[in-house]
């Protein structure tokens, strides 16, 4: 008793080739990680060709336009508009990453350990993110970084502040993924076996984390990077670095629009676009990829 | 809806004040800066005081205002004036109190983020719905895709490229300012059309920066509520394809859009706090960023206090709204 | 095709209506259009239903049941399309429609109870709500008391008390939604009313009350229904005439009682000798093989792969259609063959 015929096996192609098909299908996480990989590059490169001096004020004619010479044009202070990009985005990145990356693993532990022992523990971290939660985050830490005196503040004490109030999101997230999982019978057949908790843990359980949690990850990075453009905008940045959030407060300070000098904020407002553009289209990318029913079909 | 239920619910809103409170009250003592100290001393730099008498004059003002208390009796007290909402004197503006510059910048504020969330939230979501609905015509459906991509503009930076192209290079519209330079505020149509041409770039910048996120997640939602069975059995009763839209789908999909709008209150307000610094209105945005630029705390920690406790209670308000619009929500 | 009477009593073939066809489908083809390719979901497919008539469609999962239940309310939807064929209900044929009409058709001429009940109800709208809509859209101009109180005796048929009207879906139990359901059904009196599996969510009691209503109603308005489903004995205590299908096709229609006692095509031998009876207590009984796919169709008869009695001719033809004087319908070339020759299966 035969079916019909099977059709002849087909090549499967390789992880890379599908890896690249699949992101001219998700085109947001294909466009997002270009223009990333974009400034990445823009800003190594322009680490290794510029002096990172002539970032900061004094090092170039005063309120020159965009030239040759100086192709962002140069501001009030006299500072060099192209390496204050390529600093300030080196900057961002740095402040990005870091703090995106340690709220993301206080996060994942808090998250963890309030979902899998349960209990009090549970009930302290629950409350107390569900108390924090309605408290608006920015504005905390405007208070703390308004309290700082203005001369202490530098990128890594914005990190600091940017992480403070950033964990809670991510804690939630992942404590509901674990509980989910800790019901799921992968785990109590784990325990059955004889896996001790730890190899539960990272064996069974992270394993299944990792979209969440590369997904919490990148938003922790883009609401790192949000919060410390805020932060600068509204002057309470470390006042002396080029970051981007800080040119633009002083450009609106010294009225630059007013002034006529339009490539001031301008600069740096693209580059923040570009930045938070391409870290959201990231994360929609990824949110397609772990909700099968918004994936388009191919 | 039961007395216990009304409790607990501002029971967590006190709690929810308290927390701010206590974290405005002690960040700052944390930190090394007096802001009385800074402020006379900036005085003192101006005036020409000798630094003895600059200590003088702090210790005799830390007298006046209870600051050489004991700190636990200076919380105590901070806390029963938080519940008077009385937030204490502006350094800068003094004898101005925190609440009456607050008081004199709220509607300028309060009239911004009205018309600009109601804009943004009504018209995202419609986009958003028709973007997920089957039985829409292409055009309308991918009408939405360009305001998704305007998600990764902060309104503050759509600020900056309007001011850019429309203020600018086009001079269509203002720069900045509640009104022209030289005119007098009064009751007429050309002063309220003057009023008008200045909100315009502001707005537009929060509505064109939020929309984004409500035509994306309305969209994510609308894709799963168009696939359930009520929404089938609807058009198997021979409904008009409108009133399944409406009655059947939208009005589904709404349900936790709204629940999302609770949880945004903060973004929503810090962007318009932001975006009203960038236009130079005369809100409280402004009037924070002025204090942060002067130092003046009190009126720095009264308005971001005052906006936690304005928004963790519009929250706790809408609360009550959400078993009226979803009746399968219990009050228990 | 007429409805056999499996007692010849003179008194009631007498006292009988004329029978009347109120539904004809006529070789029916649908096809989904996927990226792996054209499934075809019904094939060439045809039977008639008299008003006041039972009939019960049987087949596996994949079968092509719901497709047909889903085209006959023309609710086929991309990569799913109509290829060909008629479904006529009393002289209208709605595959010619446009789609206003059809949409109108729905509830008024043709009505569907939907599986899940449980969630095929509106949660954030009133029942009473949901079934004046449901009015509202097909009637102009009735006036709202006349609409509520339609709504109303609609409810009474299901045995609902006329509060449930002001209620919402999450006040009622599985089985109460289910006869919400049946009185949107029968609310503008459709000739044909089609049960996809009404009561498969449902627990055995509930089930018989279901069933119960469904024919109450049916003998209300007179209208003929078609009962989707694989429980075969609920089909054995509802129905008049037993279809069943087979990887998109039809293969036998026959009455209740022949079917039951001796079925004739050799894939409805194997169903029913797949029921447990008391003899046999105990040992189960399963068919060998798998159904085919829709998109890799054997040649010739589709069940072939797993007759027990294939012939050559199974695997390159098409089988035809035996119609026997009762109406019994056949198609089988093992059948075929008998009755030319003559021979008793």
């Amino acid at each position: 008793m035969t079916l019909a015929l099977a059709p002849s096996p087909i090549k499967s192609p390789s992880r890379l080739h599908r890896f690249f098909r699949y992101l001219s299908r998700n085109k947001s996480l294909g466009f997002g990680l270009f223009i990333l990989l974009a400034l990445v590059a823009f800003t190594v490169i322009g680490l290794m060709v510029i002096d990172p001096n002539d970032a900061y004020p004094l090092s170039a004619p005063t309120r020159r336009p965009p030239s040759w010479e100086f192709p962002f044009g140069t501001d009030f202070f006299g500072r060099d508009m192209l390496a204050v990009m390529v600093v300030g985005m080196w900057q961002t990145a740095f402040i990005g990453v870091v703090a995106g990356g340690v709220g993301t693993f206080i996060g994942v532990v808090l998250g963890f350990i309030s979902a899998y022992f349960g209990g009090i523990t549970d009930a302290v971290i629950r409350i107390t993110c569900q108390i924090l939660t309605p408290i608006p985050v920015l504005l905390i830490q405007v208070v703390v970084a308004g309290s700082l005196d203005k001369r202490d503040v530098t990128i890594f004490i914005m990190a600091l502040i940017v992480v403070m109030l950033a964990w809670m999101a991510p804690t939630l997230v992942i404590r509901s993924q674990v509980l989910t999982m800790k019901e799921r019978q992968f785990v109590s057949v784990a325990k059955l076996s004889g896996v001790s908790d730890m190899g539960i843990i990272f064996k069974e359980i992270l394993p299944n984390l990792m979209p969440f949690v590369a997904a919490a990850f990148v938003g922790q990075i883009f609401l790192a990077v949000f919060a410390s453009f805020y932060l600068a905008v509204l002057g309470l940045g470390p006042l002396r670095e080029p970051l981007l959030g800080n040119i633009i407060w002083l450009a609106q300070a010294q009225g630059a629009f007013f002034n006529g000098w339009w490539w001031w904020p301008i600069a740096p407002s693209v580059g923040m676009i570009l930045i938070l553009g391409s870290l959201a289209l990231i994360n929609m990318g990824l949110d397609e990829l772990s909700n099968p029913r918004v994936r388009k079909s191919e | 809806m039961t007395l216990m239920l009304i409790a607990r619910r501002f029971g967590f809103l006190f709690v929810v004040i308290w927390a701010a409170s206590t974290i405005t009250f002690f960040i700052p003592r944390l930190s090394s800066v007096n802001p009385v100290r800074e402020r006379f001393a900036e005085l003192a730099r101006m005036g020409g005081y000798s630094p003895d008498d600059l200590e003088k004059i702090v210790a005799s003002f830390s007298k006046q205002f209870g600051l050489d208390r004991p700190l636990w009796d200076q919380y105590i007290d901070y806390l029963y004036s938080v519940v008077r909402l009385d937030f204490g004197y502006s350094l800068n503006r003094y004898p101005v109190t925190v609440v009456e510059l607050i008081y004199q910048s709220l509607p300028w504020t309060i009239g911004l983020l009205l018309v600009s969330t109601i804009i943004s939230f009504v018209i995202g979501n419609l986009l958003g719905a028709v973007a997920a609905w089957p039985r829409a015509p292409r055009w309308a459906r991918n009408f939405s895709t360009p305001f998704v991509l305007f998600m990764g503009v902060p309104p503050v930076l759509m600020g900056v490229l309007l001011l850019f192209f429309v203020g600018f290079r086009l001079k269509l519209l203002p720069l900045g300012g509640a009104y022209s330079i030289g005119l007098v505020p009064e009751v007429s149509w050309s002063f309220a059309l003057d009023l008008f041409r200045h909100q315009i770039l502001p707005a537009l910048a929060l509505i064109l920066g939020s929309i984004g996120s409500w035509v994306l997640t309305m969209r994510g939602m609308g894709i799963t509520i168009q696939g359930e069975d009520y929404v089938n059995f609807a058009e198997h009763k021979g409904l008009r394809g409108r009133r399944i839209f409406r009655d059947y789908y939208l009005r589904n999909a709404l349900l936790p859009q709204v629940t999302g709008f609770a949880l945004a209150l903060g973004t929503v307000v810090t962007s318009a706090i932001i975006v009203e610094g960038l236009f130079a209105l005369p809100g409280v945005g402004t009037v924070l960023i002025n204090a942060i630029r002067a130092n003046d705390f009190p009126v720095i920690y009264g308005i971001v206090l005052f906006i936690t406790i304005a928004i963790a209670t519009i929250m706790t308000l809408m609360e009550f709204l959400y078993p009226i619009l979803d009746p399968r929500i219990k009050n228990s | 095709m007429n409805t056999a009477d499996t007692k010849p009593d003179l008194a009631q073939v007498i006292d009988a209506p004329e029978p009347t066809p109120v539904l004809q489908v006529n070789n029916l083809d649908v096809s989904y259009y996927t990226d792996s390719g054209r499934a075809k979901a019904l094939d060439d497919l045809s039977f008639t239903l008299n008003a006041g008539e039972k009939l019960g469609i049987v087949g596996e999962s994949g079968s092509g049941k719901s497709t047909l239940a889903l085209a006959m309310m023309r609710m086929i939807k991309a990569p799913g399309r109509i290829d060909g064929g008629q479904v006529r209900v009393d002289d209208t044929n709605l595959t010619a429609l446009d789609d206003e009409t059809m949409r109108k058709a729905r509830l008024m001429k043709i009505a569907y109870i939907p599986q899940g009940a449980m969630n095929s109800l509106n949660p954030v709208m009133r029942i009473g709500a949901q079934m004046v809509d449901a009015v509202i859209s097909h009637v102009e101009k009735e006036p709202k008391s006349a609409i509520v109180e339609r709504c109303m005796l609609a409810l009474e048929s299901v045995d609902l008390p006329r509060s449930a009207f002001r209620m919402f879906p999450h006040e009622l139990s599985g089985g109460m939604k289910q006869r919400v359901c049946i009185a949107i059904g029968i609310l503008l009196q459709p000739q044909v009313i089609i049960a996809d599996e009404p009561t498969s969510a449902l627990d055995v009691v509930t089930q018989r009350q279901v069933m119960e209503t469904i024919d109450r109603v049916r003998e209300k308005i007179n209208a003929a229904v078609i009962l989707i489903g694989h429980d075969m004995g609920l089909m054995a205590q509802f129905v008049d005439r037993v279809a069943v299908m087979y990887a998109g096709r039809l293969v036998e229609v026959s009455t209740v009682r022949e079917m039951f006692t001796a079925p004739k095509h050799p894939y409805s031998k194997a169903l029913i000798n797949c029921l447990p009876n008391l003899e046999n207590k105990g040992v189960f009984q399963g068919i060998p093989g798998l159904a085919p796919s829709l998109l890799r169709l054997p040649g010739g008869c589709a069940f072939h792969p797993r007759c027990a009695q294939v012939m050559d001719i199974c695997r390159s033809r098409r089988p035809e259609t035996t119609v026997e004087p009762n109406g019994r319908t056949v198609i089988c070339h093992l059948i075929k063959q008998e009755a030319e020759i003559g021979q008793p299966s």
